[in-house]
């Protein structure tokens, strides 16, 4: 299994350790990649609130890089999924402004012929890994650890450009947090937003969406969250401890991007997976995850649990 | 079929608090939940209190939460919704106020509506006859609007802050600058009071009113029309603008977004709000999380510049309906 990665703006800056962690991953699952490096930025739907054929074009010369390479494109960001697949979906659908967008890339000697799928990384480990694969590749069950999924807006709405999940019932990071061995937390704020796309200039409210979510996680037991989206992640770690003053409630929840929960439980060293670059400690969730390691490890002078039961 | 249907109830004289009531009822093939509350009003509990006339998804009465999302009661199947959630749960829209069970108070959903002034302002004089180069996209669909309220239940911005104008009433707002019989000084008049706190900056983005909406109005999507005809009218200067225009100019520069410059673009020349982030950038800075200022540009940012100066800020994607609006959700 052979994608065209897209790694998108956030795991190449403030959220390194996004894309370390998915590259400390996707060979055990199987999944190679060769990576998009002359692609721009997706637009994040920003530059298409100013310049709608310029950002569908900014898509369009990325999809044609993946199909000059024969292959799909796998993203690792909630945000670029879901302005990438609406870009596509527009593409494939309007003939006429395909061929103008087309125009825009063709100086570069490129052409977008409408060939190419954008997938996620949570929906290839769902449904082209598998869940069984998933499992077999899990060296520390999490145990009874309760995390919260939490989506982001971009990877479930609007439903017609993304066709994976349904946006009023998602399961697909439920699936993976059960296949880890973990519990997944139910709680209302799992599908709402984060507050990121305006939390430079309307802090108040952002920190408002952003503390009542980790909260509502929070009072339903989770240890901590993860998400698909390297945007919600900023929002719900970088500024966690604003919200948290501003909510006025303790909040401390860790907040993992989704391969790092992968990794966790396929035992790759915390280190390898960059945890140490969160603002919220993950300690507290790394030494609970060890315990539950070494009560599995057979002791050499006992014979364990395994082999006679 | 017997399914059990779970009301959220709540009468102001007698109860503190919202409390669930389930009620059994057998369902019949094509039945829809309003068809079930109205029959459950008339043989379970005449107390039930919810709104609803046309019962075809023409008036809007009828918005209320159903299993967790917003929808019409008339235009939602029974039986589809079972098969999608396991159980029907009914409770009244979120982020207004509860009169009695299901029925909300639509107050400030008109309040807001006036608020935008919903009628055309001084006429250009030059428009002689507006029918006579139809359009069929010169609204974008923000007419189809029956003012049901579930893009507005479903603001995640209008929860955190309800002072916020929302996206039925911003649509209705779009649904004048978009007007071609309005006079030109009017337009940026309504755009520049739009530029306030509670105006089109506010939106999140988060797409709940255009996956909500019964009638494919695409609320958000006229909020982004808003804010790129303000820009273009020289409407900059607040933090929203600044994010827009300093996100296309990184992107143009680089290929990519540099989120080491990016906050700088939205807090500008003011000395306040830069001390405001600079611990947070500090944090991060100390934690491996700022991407170097003087990153290199992708390969082909050349290509990148001409697609963003080319493409230009006024030609518009057209509108593709997306839903099959005349059908019961499934």
């Amino acid at each position: 299994m052979k994608y065209a990665l897209y790694p998108g703006c956030a795991a190449k800056g403030a959220t390194p350790e996004l894309y370390q962690s998915t590259m400390a991953i996707i060979g055990r699952l199987g999944i190679e990649v060769t990576e998009l490096t002359a692609a721009s930025c997706c637009g994040a739907g920003v530059v298409g609130e100013l310049d709608p054929e310029g950002a569908l074009a900014l898509s369009a010369r990325t999809f044609a890089q993946a199909e000059r390479v024969g292959l799909d494109v796998m993203t690792i960001c909630g945000t670029c999924q879901g302005v990438m697949g609406g870009a596509n979906r527009k593409l494939k659908a309007d003939t006429a402004l395909l061929e103008r967008v087309n125009k825009l890339i063709e100086p570069e000697g490129l052409t977008y012929r409408g060939t190419v799928h954008v997938k996620h990384l949570l929906w290839i480990v769902v449904r082209e890994v598998g869940l069984e694969k998933l499992k077999d590749e899990v060296q520390v069950t999490l145990g009874d650890l309760r995390i919260a999924p939490f989506y982001g807006c971009y990877i479930l709405r609007p439903s017609w450009d993304l066709g994976f999940d349904d946006p009023e019932n998602p399961t697909s990071m439920e699936k993976v947090i059960r296949a880890v061995g973990a519990e997944p937390v139910d709680y209302a704020g799992k599908v709402k937003c984060c507050g990121f796309p305006i939390i430079l200039e309307k802090e108040n409210i952002a920190l408002t969406m952003n503390g009542t979510n980790l909260k509502e996680a929070k009072d339903a037991g989770a240890d901590a969250m993860v998400t698909p989206c390297p945007l919600c992640h900023m929002s719900l770690d970088i500024y966690q401890e604003r919200a948290a003053r501003k909510i006025n409630a303790k909040l401390e929840l860790p907040v993992l991007h989704l391969p790092q929960m992968l990794g966790l439980a396929m035992g790759v060293p915390a280190e390898e997976l960059g945890v140490r670059r969160h603002l919220v400690s993950v300690d507290p969730l790394i030494k609970a995850i060890k315990e539950r390691k070494d009560e599995h490890t057979p002791s050499p002078l006992s014979p364990g649990r395994t082999g006679t039961e | 079929m017997r399914l059990g249907f779970t009301i959220q109830r709540f009468n102001p004289e007698l109860d503190h608090h919202p409390h669930d009531e389930v009620y059994r009822l057998e369902v019949s093939r094509g039945m829809t939940v309003l068809d079930a509350l109205i029959r459950i009003k008339d043989e379970q509990d005449g107390r039930l209190t919810f709104r609803y006339s046309c019962r075809s998804a023409i008036c809007g009465s009828c918005a209320m939460t159903i299993n967790g999302s917003e929808k019409l009661a008339c235009r939602t199947s029974v039986r589809q919704e079972w098969e999608r959630h396991g159980s029907v749960t009914v409770r009244p829209l979120e982020n207004l106020p509860i009169l009695k069970d299901l029925a909300v108070d639509m107050r400030s959903f008109w309040e807001k509506t006036r608020a935008i002034v919903p009628w055309l302002l001084a006429q250009d004089q030059s428009v002689t006859d507006p029918l006579a180069t139809p359009n069929p996209y010169m609204f974008h669909n923000v007419d189809a609007c029956i003012m049901c309220g579930a893009c507005v239940a479903a603001c995640t911005s209008h929860e955190a802050d309800p002072a916020f104008l929302g996206p039925a009433a911003l649509a209705k707002a779009y649904r004048f600058v978009a007007d071609s019989r309005e006079g030109d000084e009017a337009r940026t008049g309504r755009l520049t009071a739009l530029q306030e706190p509670t105006g089109i900056w506010d939106c999140t983005r988060c797409n709940f009113c255009v996956q909500v909406c019964p009638k494919d109005v695409q609320p958000m999507e006229a909020i982004i029309r808003l804010r790129r005809a303000a820009i273009e009218r020289g409407l900059t200067t607040t933090g929203g603008a600044r994010h827009v225009i300093g996100f296309r100019d990184l992107v143009a520069r680089y290929g990519r977004l540099n989120e080491a410059l990016m906050p700088l673009k939205v807090v500008g020349p003011d000395l306040r709000r830069f001390l405001h982030i600079l611990p947070l950038g500090l944090r991060m800075l100390f934690k491996g999380k700022v991407p170097s200022p003087l990153h290199p540009a992708i390969r082909g940012v050349d290509r990148v510049r001409a697609i963003l100066r080319r493409s230009g800020p006024r030609r518009d994607v057209a509108h593709l309906h997306t839903k099959n609006v005349g059908e019961a959700e499934g």
